[in-house]
């Protein structure tokens, strides 16, 4: 049967990872404010006691925007665009239902208590898989539930072939599960020991070089394959939906899919380039990191090349231009990443602020991008509501564009000034500075920076209340929607 | 064979899977056995180091600062020998750290002293007046948890086979025997550290975290 007027869409599940979406937003970059601010007016370290440094909290910006806020993200969008393309409602199984349902509550459950463990201090201090076992075997559990409700959707699909987005979740999923599984392998010492000790502390598998390739193998992917597998699935429906336009080559797709997910994971030793890796390894990293220029441009010049002869929308819709303009930092992001891999390069960029400048390019310019314009996409859609102010998501648009741009100037100038210091010798041969004079030269590149982030964030809690006030308060709207998002003026 | 893939999601599914393991058995796993091997002299850590490295984790440390010296004489001329891959074998985490808002510490034992630890890490600045460290005064107050790092050393020791009570090697040896080797060697931390309320502590038997944490960096070399 192919009448899909028939078919109601089940949007709870999609409300809710909405609404955690924008909660761990919120909190993940008022958190990152603050210790961009730390980092500026060292003061500030002491407002929480132990609690409150730059060191206990950064794990905390991190991962709260990593698998709180993005992963809420990319949870919400699965949920409504795999019922669409897959034309099936989730209000058809009630074993679908009540599995995504547990699946969000655990989730939320356990990003909570992530948050907290942190805070107290429990990590393993493996970047970006800093939590302790148990809460490692709940992240298992929540991505198990995701998969039983992933796969079961496709088991019951009436249409039959896979649409790209789809391609993009299931490897999110796989590759996410490969990675934490394997990076996350570690000894309760309480059990080990016959009951000695916190019951909360492990060790590694791998010691080590071993666990730092193994780390940085995770570091590198599982990182990607959600800013990038996870955010990539979002635009190859939402842009096409938006703009009513196909998207441009089906072919490139399949390029730009099959070559990012044989790359991909080869770049992970590009994070460990003059370290005690072998140096075959490292020269892998390097050579394969700048061949994955080649399916991260093609992801994006198909997205640019999908708004071909309908660049007009770009200044009528504002949500075109937050996806077009997360495309173009995409592209941005995925060739200053090879620069940085070259060895020779690498020398001077590693340990510098070069690198979290170049990893807020991506994720602020691209992934969070992407992420506002498609849940100001869905929210008409599920909540049934005209978006609340247009006006308000262009000034957010020009707020936050000038925040990136200070952003990344100022870590680049900072990480390269450090990275030159370091190295610099006088006529001697000795070298010229010593380390705190490479520290106190950052401090007005760390004040823009703090400024940069404190002007983004303005920029998401309007984005907030742009939302808030679309879910309680704005014209409701009973028509059928089709392309282009309602919005008030 | 793309279109048919697409239809039949079990073995698109498959297909992915298999095209980014790919990766990881040819980077990975040929050099496993190897890079685990310890340089010849390396003893494990000593009950009191291990809290130490606790303590490092806990207020993670490794945000602003590497293990990891590079091969470059502006590296060697700062913090000395560049770092070889026999040096971590018994470090479970590695703590290398990706970045460098302060100085690399994988040979910090070398030039720095207990005493200056102490005054360090009770206020960075009296030390380095330029100094963007936090300064970490509740080390001074709360207690290393000296028996989950004994249990962590019993816990390498039986799984991973890291040679404790070897010859001329780190003595672990019974619960009571780790608390009372960690409790001496915390008391000549404590004299070195010239801090009086540290001193008595230890006194009393208990050891605060920052001088598990400067046993910790000591050993650091």
């Amino acid at each position: 049967m192919q009448s899909n007027a028939a078919l109601e869409y089940d949007y709870s599940v999609v409300k809710l990872f909405t609404y955690t979406t924008i909660l761990f937003g919120i909190l993940g970059m008022l958190v990152g404010t603050l210790i961009a601010s730390q980092l500026a007016f060292p003061e500030l370290n002491y407002l929480i006691g132990e609690y409150g440094t730059f060191s206990r909290l950064r794990p905390i910006h991190t991962d709260v925007v990593v698998y709180g806020f993005l992963l809420s993200g990319i949870w919400a969008t699965f949920y409504y665009i795999s019922q669409r393309v897959l034309k099936v409602s989730m209000a058809e199984s009630k074993f679908i239902m009540t599995i995504a349902k547990i699946h969000f509550w655990l989730y939320f459950v356990g990003a909570l208590l992530a948050v907290i463990s942190l805070l107290l201090g429990y990590t393993t201090s493996k970047e970006y898989a800093e939590f302790e076992w148990p809460i490692d075997i709940v992240v298992v559990l929540i991505w198990v539930l995701w998969g039983v409700a992933m796969f079961a959707l496709i088991g019951m699909r009436r249409e039959k072939s896979l649409y790209i987005s789809m391609w993009y979740y299931i490897a999110c999923f796989l590759g996410v599960a490969m990675l934490y599984l394997f990076n996350n392998m570690e000894v309760p010492t309480y059990f080990a020991s016959g009951g000695i000790g916190s019951i909360m502390h492990s060790v590694s598998m791998y010691s080590g070089t071993n666990d730092a390739l193994v780390q940085w193998w995770f570091g590198h992917n599982a990182v990607a394959f959600i800013f990038t597998v996870g955010i990539i699935a979002q635009i190859y429906y939402f842009l096409p939906k938006e703009s009513g336009q196909a998207i441009y080559s089906y072919k490139l797709s399949l390029l730009s899919f099959w070559g990012l997910m044989f790359v991909y994971l080869w770049a992970g030793s590009h994070h460990l380039l003059w370290s005690t890796v072998p140096d075959w390894m490292q020269t892998m990293g390097s050579v394969f990191s700048v061949v994955l220029i080649l399916p991260s441009w093609g992801s994006a010049i198909n997205m640019l090349l999908t708004m071909k002869g309908e660049w007009n929308q770009l200044t009528e819709n504002p949500l075109i231009k937050l996806m077009v303009l997360a495309s173009t930092f995409y592209m941005l992001s995925t060739i200053e990443g090879p620069i940085q891999a070259i060895k020779s390069v690498n020398a001077i960029a590693h340990f510098t602020d070069w690198i979290p400048g170049h990893v807020h390019d991506g994720v602020l310019g691209w992934v969070v991008f992407m992420t506002m314009a498609a849940l100001f996409h869905m929210a008409p859609r599920i909540f049934k509501r005209e978006i609340y102010s247009k006006k308000l998501i262009e000034t957010q648009f020009w707020l936050q564009i000038t925040a990136i741009v200070l952003y990344f100037t100022s870590m680049w100038i900072a990480g390269i000034t450090q990275g030159m210091m370091w190295r610099a010798v006088d006529e001697y041969g000795n070298l010229m500075y010593s380390f705190i004079d490479t520290v106190d030269v950052l401090h007005p590149y760390y004040v823009i920076r703090a400024l940069a982030g404190l002007m983004y964030f303005t920029g998401f809690v309007m984005f907030a209340y742009n939302m808030y006030k679309t879910i309680t308060s704005s014209r409701v709207i009973t028509e059928e929607l089709t392309n282009k998002t309602p919005m008030a003026a | 064979m793309f279109h048919w893939l697409e239809k039949n999601p079990f073995f698109f599914a498959v297909g992915v899977f298999v095209v980014i393991a790919f990766a990881g058995l040819i980077e990975i796993l040929p050099n496993f056995a190897e890079a685990s091997r310890p340089v010849v002299g390396l003893k494990p850590y000593t009950v009191l180091e291990l809290a130490g490295k606790e303590v490092y984790k806990k207020d993670n440390c490794i945000a602003c600062h590497s293990q990891l010296i590079r091969p470059f004489k502006s590296e060697t001329d700062r913090y000395g020998q560049y770092s070889l891959s026999g040096e971590y074998a018994y470090d479970r985490p590695f703590l290398w750290g990706s970045k460098r808002t302060g100085p690399d510490l994988h040979r910090v034992g070398n030039y720095r002293t207990s005493d200056w630890h102490a005054n360090h890490m009770w206020d960075p600045k009296s030390v380095v007046p330029q100094s963007i460290m936090p300064a970490y005064k509740h080390q001074f107050t709360n207690i290393a948890d000296i028996d989950t790092a004994y249990a962590e050393a019993l816990t390498v020791k039986k799984v991973f086979a890291t040679p404790y009570d070897a010859p001329n090697g780190t003595k672990l040896g019974t619960l009571d025997e780790g608390r009372a080797a960690a409790l001496a060697e915390a008391k000549v931390i404590a004299a070195d550290m010239k801090n009086k309320d540290v001193e008595a502590l230890v006194a009393k038997g208990e050891i605060p975290e920052v001088v598990a944490i400067i046993a910790y960096m000591n050993r650091l070399k």
